[in-house]
Parts: C-alpha cells; sequence; structure tokens
C-alpha cells in the first residue's frame, strides 16, 4: 500500500524529519501532554503567547498543556555540560491563534542539542534546520544572524538597557530611520551610527555579507564573535547548505533568553516561518543548569496551504 | 518567469499620492489611473500588480501575504502590531495621535478618566506608561461627539490639522505620537522578491531625500 495517498502533507514532512534526524543520532524525546504552569509563569517572557491553558489535576496541582516542548526537555532532562545529548520530538502545542484570538493545536517537530555544545554541533544543527526546510519545500531561505555580534556591538557604544532594546525592535522591523533616531538620542558619531545601521542593511547572501562582516569587528568580544560565525558559514558552505542561507539580523528578536546564533526559515508561498530557532545558553542558566544548549522546531500546520497552492 | 510584486496600497487620497512615488520609481502601471471601480490593476511588462484596500487593512494583508509590500499609517501599525517589515517612512500623510477634550478639561486624578477611541490599544499604553486609571470606550468613528455627548471625558484620536476639533469646540490635550504613512513588507516575500523590494526602497529613500533638502 501507498502510504503517502492516504497520509496529510504535514504527516508526512514529520516521517521525513524523523527519518532525518535519527539519521544524525538523534533520539526521540516523548513527553507527556501536560506540565506544571509554574515553569511557564517563571519563563513567561520565553513563551510566544502568554495565554497558556491550565486545569487543576486530582491532586489540586495546577497544570498546563504545553504551550512549549523547550522548556519541558531542559526541565526533564540531567545537567550533563560535558556530555552532549542530541534529541528530536514531534508534539502538539496549545498557542492562541492571532487571528481568531482563541486556542490552536499545533503540530511541532524539532530537535534540541543539549551539553557541551561546540561549534561543530552548532553547524550540525543548522545543517539540519536547512534539511528540514528543503523537506518541506525547496524554494525556502534560512535566515541566520549572531546574537552576541548585535549585544557587543551595542555594549561597545555603551547603549542605555532601554536603547538597547529598542535598538533591537526596530532591527527586528529593518526600520533604519528608526535605529539611526536612537543612534542620535545616544549621540553617537556618523562613523558610529554607520555600523549600528549596517545590522539592518547589511543581509544576503553568505557570499555577499562574508567578507563584509569584519565591520562589526569594534572590540575584542564583537571580533572573537565575528570569527566564530564566519568559520560557521564557511563550514556550511563546505558542506553544501549555503546557497539558500542569508545571512540577517533582523532575526535576532529575544536577547533575554537567547545568546550566539538565533535563526529562522521561510517557505516561499506561507507568510509566516515555518522554522525558528537558536542558542539559548541564557535560559538554561535562568533554569539552574550549566549545559550549553541549541535547537529548533519547525511549525507544521501551515505545510497543507503549502500544497493545495 | 519575472515574480509579480504585489502593492496594497490605501484607497483615498493618501494612496493616490503613494502611487505617484512608486510610478516615479519605475514600477508604473497606468490603467490605475482610468476612473472606474476596478480594486485590481497590473502590468505585466514591470512585474507589478497593484490593488486598493481600506487604509486599515493594508497591513492584514501584507502581514497575510498576498500583498508583499504597502503603505500605512503608524497609527495602524502601533494600533495592531502587525509582523511585518517596516522599511521606510514615507514622510508622507503626516499627523498626531493626540488626547483631546472639551475646551477647559481639566483632568481630575481622583475620578477614573473615560477614553473614547477607536485607537484602544495606543490608549492604553499610552496612559497605563503615566499610571493612570481609565476605562476605555472603543468607538469605530465620529469620535468627537463622545465627549460632546458626555460619554467620555477626552477622545484619543488622529488630528491633522485641528478643524474638526475647533468646530465641534474641542481643543487638542497633547500631542503624543507623530504618524505617518511607512512602506512595510511581508517578512517571507521579503525574502524571495528582495531584490525587486530593495529597487523600490531605494528609489522611494532618494525621492524622500530630495523632498527633505
Amino acid at each position: 500500500m501507498n502510504f503517502e495517498s492516504v497520509l496529510r502533507p504535514e504527516e508526512i514532512a514529520v516521517f521525513t524529519l524523523r527519518a532525518l534526524y535519527s539519521k544524525f543520532g538523534y533520539v526521540q524525546y516523548k513527553m507527556s501532554k501536560f506540565e506544571e504552569y509554574d515553569l511557564y509563569v517563571k519563563n513567561k517572557d520565553f513563551l510566544v503567547s502568554d495565554n497558556v491553558i491550565t486545569f487543576t489535576d486530582t491532586d489540586g496541582r495546577l497544570l498546563a498543556l504545553k504551550p512549549d516542548v523547550t522548556l519541558s526537555i531542559i526541565k526533564n532532562s540531567k545537567d550533563m555540560p560535558n556530555e552532549l545529548l542530541k534529541v528530536y520530538y514531534n508534539e502538539n502545542v496549545y498557542r492562541v491563534s492571532k487571528g481568531t484570538r482563541s486556542y490552536k493545536e499545533i503540530m511541532q517537530a524539532g530537535l534540541e542539542c543539549l551539553g557541551n555544545i561546540d561549534s561543530a554541533s552548532i553547524t550540525e544543527v543548522l545543517f539540519l534546520a536547512a534539511k528540514s526546510l528543503d523537506l518541506i519545500s525547496e524554494d525556502n531561505v534560512l535566515e541566520i544572524a549572531d546574537s552576541d555580534i548585535v549585544s557587543s556591538v551595542l555594549d561597545g557604544f555603551e547603549f542605555s538597557e532601554f536603547n538597547k532594546k529598542q535598538v533591537v525592535s526596530f532591527l527586528g522591523d529593518k526600520n533604519v530611520q528608526g535605529v539611526n533616531m536612537v543612534c542620535r538620542a545616544e549621540g553617537l558619531s556618523q562613523t558610529q551610527t554607520d555600523i549600528v545601521e549596517k545590522l539592518v542593511t547589511l543581509y544576503g547572501s553568505v557570499d555577499e555579507v562574508l567578507p563584509k562582516l569584519s565591520c562589526f569587528a569594534i572590540n575584542k568580544t564583537a571580533t572573537t564573535k565575528v570569527k566564530e560565525l564566519s568559520l560557521i558559514l564557511s563550514d556550511l558552505k563546505f558542506l553544501g547548505v549555503s546557497d539558500k542561507i542569508c545571512v540577517d539580523f533582523s532575526v535576532v528578536n529575544n536577547m533575554k533568553y537567547y545568546n550566539g546564533l538565533q535563526f529562522r526559515g521561510f517557505v516561499e508561498g506561507l507568510p509566516d516561518s515555518v522554522l525558528s530557532g537558536g542558542q539559548y545558553d541564557k535560559l538554561m542558566n535562568k533554569m539552574h543548569k550549566k549545559s550549553r544548549a541549541i535547537g529548533f522546531a519547525v511549525y507544521l500546520d501551515g505545510i497543507d496551504r503549502l500544497s493545495k497552492e | 518567469m519575472q515574480k509579480m510584486l504585489n502593492v496594497a496600497l490605501p484607497k483615498g487620497r493618501l494612496g493616490e499620492k503613494v502611487y505617484d512615488m512608486f510610478e516615479k520609481a519605475g514600477f508604473e502601471c497606468p490603467s490605475i489611473k482610468e476612473n472606474n471601480r476596478k480594486l485590481i490593476f497590473e502590468n505585466p511588462e514591470k512585474s507589478v500588480r497593484y490593488f486598493w484596500v481600506k487604509p486599515s487593512d493594508v497591513a492584514i494583508y501584507v502581514e497575510r501575504g498576498v500583498a508583499d509590500v504597502g503603505v500605512a499609517g503608524k497609527d495602524i501599525l502601533l494600533e495592531y502590531t502587525p509582523d511585518v517589515y517596516e522599511l521606510l517612512d514615507l514622510n508622507i500623510g503626516k499627523c498626531d495621535m493626540a488626547v483631546a477634550g472639551k475646551k477647559g478639561f481639566v483632568d481630575d486624578r481622583n475620578k477614573t478618566l473615560t477614553v473614547a477611541t477607536k485607537f484602544t490599544k495606543i490608549a492604553k499604553s499610552y496612559y497605563s506608561a503615566q499610571g493612570r486609571d481609565i476605562d476605555i470606550i472603543h468607538l469605530n468613528g465620529s469620535i468627537e461627539l463622545a465627549p460632546i455627548l458626555g460619554l467620555s471625558d477626552v477622545i484619543v484620536d488622529i488630528v491633522e490639522t485641528g478643524t474638526t476639533l475647533k468646530e465641534n469646540d474641542l481643543e487638542v490635550i497633547e500631542k503624543f505620537q507623530p504618524i505617518s504613512a511607512r512602506l512595510i513588507a511581508n517578512k517571507s516575500n521579503f525574502k524571495f522578491k528582495s531584490k525587486l523590494i530593495e529597487q523600490i526602497l531605494a528609489d522611494l529613500s532618494k525621492q524622500i531625500g530630495k523632498k527633505d533638502d
């Protein structure tokens, strides 16, 4: 029997993604549908939407239907900073849909890599993110940026916390005039302003951006980070997945939980991103774990729209 | 095949001004000037398709990706916070978001202030930043009526020249947010049509720069 004729597009995607991840040594992580509500209260800003479906268990504990998978994996896995835990999942999460303002079940697949993360494991995760997008649609773009470059540039120019947040928000909107306004408010020189504005205006393919990244090397930390990103991009090029990769700092949005690389995947024909991920050492730290971590999620709920078109 | 760029224009005077800017940028579509009731206009030679939509809906068309780019007022972007790129301040359609009330109105901080507005979110965030306790009355139009009839103490609305306010014995209490038209783009479509969008962005920026000089 030909299974492809009976399976829905998102189901086929789930199976092919699972096959891909297990081929690279990731093991399936199965978890309960429910999680203690407390976990989400403590890490509210990490969640995509504020609302969580809650209920009281028979023993009086307040539980929630999972709005997110990453937090549960961090909470329930042992902290092993010297080893590498590679897991993938395929779970439903419950979030508020922006259009209807009511709860929606979203099918999600993804992977997390926790523990002793080095540039090889980061490259592998990015490689798998690129391959995941290829499995959904050939016409895709994976945008990547290093949030540490953004923060070391802004810290280097001594931005106030408030203005730093504003710049990051304008950066996410690709709003050059907004960034310029904040730079002027901070009293930056024209040369310094130009560098901050480059965070918005410098984007494009690996080949285009790689030679220009050095403009952000304004201090020691920034120089190290630029070198690290350049190395990873060159590795991805070597692995043959760089043609659909776009370096774009507008992907940097959450500096409270994420650090280092952040990335997001788009396929042509779908208006929202279908893949989103990054390094979240800061979140690990907040949850009292010494391990480093990187991972991503693939949102499968929009894929059926793609096949109809 | 060359990709088509889909542009959502706000119906009305502002939209016509915006179209003229796009035309100058080399994306002309002469059929749009014909006086008829069509909503969609295409010029395959320039790979561009325009459609007229209600100004407050432009952001929705762009966020949902049926339009690649569009032009929306900053008021709409602040109120609905669509997940789009805000590429350029076009420096047209300028006005202010303001608080207005009956002439001589003094805010009594001992009482909850009632605010009538179309822009619930903007009004809420403006007053919560001041720690002011308010009650919001959401109206869809003729906001100026509210304080006159005693429905609300003040209104939060867009003020351009202030003529409507004056004619109704109202006055501006505070202008707190400058508003102008912005070029917005869908985040996903931007990746796949970046060359076309960059071309428009560069030319429109040049046009604005010239106007400033």
